[in-house]
């Protein structure tokens, strides 16, 4: 490739509007003026997909959209690589609009620059394990050496050695998608697509391949959007999330901005269920105010999450602990009051607390 | 209220014209066309002569291992080869073995040209729904039609012979053949194709990688549907001059011989069911990826 920084692409989505139906162009500044999804669907018998969708993926970050069925997430998603055209707007990777490649360039985009993981594994069920991971390889027209060489390479780290020879049925879902995303990491595109790729999984299953994926992501730093229903599955893997509903960007940040600000009763309902000592950092709690008496000698590093800090501090047997930035500052104070209040506490109550 | 009770039908005199106009035009159109027609038609008739030739000139042992070893290597089944051995040895001591050849030849070369020109035909089907509804109704038409009625332009173009007699058995062979290939692809799963796109294959990569191997195991449908709807026009193809088993049994049908007739008749049963059988087991064999599961 000819870019000398290919892992380092961004994605900017900038006003992206995707309506369905038989003349969807007729109607976006119909709907640019403010006409809602139902009155699309109402008088015009289109059906609104995405609203006006703007996110900035900075490159080697894992970017989560986050949404129910039917909020246009894996519409979103497939902008990206434009599996399905767009009715308004620009998706702009590396200084190009996806949108406006022709067929051509497109092709060599999808080749070099993206590769995608699917929920519902999408394997070729007539070929092996190995003959499914070098797929990307192959269509670009390398060398079976050097295919069958990155295939290995990618096979062993999910954790598939051995299974180069099986066929697709003949392993379990978690095996299959760990071949997607053989399959997906063998391409090195520096852009790697997740559509709800583990929400086929069982718990456990789901759990290990996250696991998988951040342990990779240390590793290969990618700019991956991973898709998911799932808030538990977008605290634990989401660098940043949006939060997609009926087609609209409803909120987008970090984990514990979405956690401690919900922009809405929406995010409110779903946020309530969610374990939040994992999802606080200590910094949002420490307090720079008078030095307690009993301030024991443990310290907590900044960005520590909640959950982290109570049992660093349990097994010191300490109140109190000093929370610390990389080069081992003081940056403030946290007890194990403050500590139990932040994971138990609701939102409104809370943000009155940290002032 | 005459006309509430016997159909208001053209004029006599006009339908006769009518007639009389397409039969005409028709000749006409032989007449100045039928020697390019024929030469187009040549190297079919050429690769006809020599299958035939090699059938029936090879000596009957050579041919029997030659066919039990195309049976194993497409079967892999020894009951297969073994049922397909006993069948030949019991046509040949019949007295049906040259016959026997010169249908299998004719079989042939009419599957050859039926899987030649009904796999693209399919291909095309399935990617152009207005070519789709332009064919389906051309299909219908070729098997709805008695065979009888196409033979008349076909022999009037071409005379008497092997060709006329190929090419009503690949119209009347065809259908399955390109209708089994569109559905084979028109099915194949939207998630793989979906993967196949974003993966970058181009339209060919994508037929070759994912459309036509998914699509297999419904176009060897297509392959055995057309071997057996072949074989089927054998008789009717005797009766335009294609030597074989049909010939034989249309001799019966004129003069009330039952026993040559049910012999000829079985032997072709016979043909049938190895053809069947060893192209079935072969398109089984194709999909073995599919047979073991995880538990």
């Amino acid at each position: 490739m000819a870019n000398p920084s290919p892992q380092h692409a961004g994605i900017r989505i900038k006003n992206l509007y995707k309506i369905f139906g038989q003349r969807p162009s007729a109607h976006v500044e119909a709907v640019k003026n403010g006409m809602t999804k139902a009155e699309l669907n109402e008088k015009h018998a289109h059906v609104l997909g995405l609203r006006d969708i703007n996110i900035d993926m900075p490159a080697g970050c894992i970017q989560v959209v986050m949404g129910l069925s039917g909020s246009g997430k894996s519409t979103l998603i497939r902008h990206i690589n434009r599996l399905i055209d767009p009715t308004a707007g620009e998706v702009i990777i590396d200084g190009d609009d996806v949108c406006k490649m022709n067929e051509n360039e497109l092709r060599q985009f999808r080749r070099h620059k993206t590769a995608m993981v699917f929920q519902k594994f999408a394997l070729l069920p007539h070929r092996t394990v190995l003959d499914n991971t070098v797929y990307g390889l192959e269509i670009q027209g390398l060398s079976r050496t050097k295919q069958e060489e990155q295939a290995r390479r990618w096979i062993e780290r999910v954790g598939l050695k051995g299974f180069e020879d099986n066929y697709p049925n003949q392993l379990s879902g978690g095996m299959q998608q760990r071949v997607g995303l053989a399959r997906a990491l063998t391409n090195d595109a520096p852009i790697l697509l997740m559509d709800e790729a583990f929400s086929a999984l069982d718990p456990l299953i789901r759990m290990d391949m996250q696991s998988v994926l951040l342990d990779l992501q240390k590793e290969i730093k990618k700019t991956v959007v991973f898709i998911t229903h799932d808030l538990d599955e977008a605290l634990r893997l989401g660098d940043r999330i949006a939060i997609l509903r009926d087609g609209e960007i409803v909120q987008q940040g970090t984990g514990q901005d979405i956690v401690l600000q919900p922009a809405d009763e929406y995010i409110s309902s779903f946020v309530k269920e969610v374990n939040r000592g994992r999802v606080i950092m200590v910094d949002t709690i420490a307090t720079t105010g008078a030095t307690p008496p009993d301030l024991g000698s443990v310290t907590v590093k900044s960005g520590t999450i909640l959950e982290d800090a109570a049992k660093t501090m349990t097994d010191a047997n300490q109140q109190y602990a000093t929370v610390v930035d990389e080069s081992g500052k003081s940056i403030g104070v946290i007890s194990m009051n403050s500590l139990i209040q932040a994971m138990v506490t609701p939102i409104s109550h809370l943000s009155a607390a940290a002032e | 209220m005459d006309w509430f009770y016997s159909f208001p039908n053209m004029n006599d005199d006009t339908l006769r014209n009518l007639k009389k106009t397409m039969d005409e035009g028709f000749k006409a159109f032989t007449r100045s066309y039928g020697d390019v027609i024929e030469t187009f038609f040549r190297p079919l008739q050429y690769f006809l002569i020599q299958a035939e030739k090699f059938m029936t000139t090879t000596p009957w042992p050579i041919m029997i291992v030659l066919i039990a070893g195309i049976a194993w290597l497409a079967s892999r089944n020894w009951k297969i080869v073994g049922g397909t051995i006993i069948t030949l040895l019991l046509i040949g001591y019949f007295d049906m073995w040259s016959d026997a050849m010169k249908t299998i030849a004719m079989i042939f070369v009419g599957t050859v040209v039926s899987i030649v020109v009904g796999i693209p035909i399919g291909i095309i089907m399935a990617r152009s729904d207005s070519f789709q509804r332009l064919v389906n109704p051309i299909l219908d038409v070729m098997q709805t039609m008695p065979s009888f009625v196409y033979l008349i332009p076909v022999v009037m173009l071409l005379g008497i012979g092997k060709v006329p007699g190929l090419i009503a058995v690949v119209i009347y062979a065809i259908p399955p053949m390109i209708r089994l290939t569109n559905l084979g692809i028109r099915l194949v799963d939207k998630d793989v194709l979906e993967a196949a796109d974003a993966f970058g294959s181009s339209s060919w990569q994508r037929l070759k990688n994912v459309q036509i191997p998914l699509a297999l195991p419904t176009i060897m449908a297509g392959i055995n549907q057309t071997i057996m709807m072949a074989l089927a026009m054998v008789v009717i193809a005797s009766m335009i001059g294609v030597q074989g088993l049909g010939q034989p049994v249309l001799r019966s049908v004129n003069g009330q011989f039952f026993s040559l007739g049910l012999f000829n008749g079985l032997a072709i049963v016979g043909i049938a069911i190895i053809f069947d059988r060893v192209s079935q087991a072969y398109g089984k064999r194709l999909q073995k990826h599919q047979e073991v599961v995880h538990g």
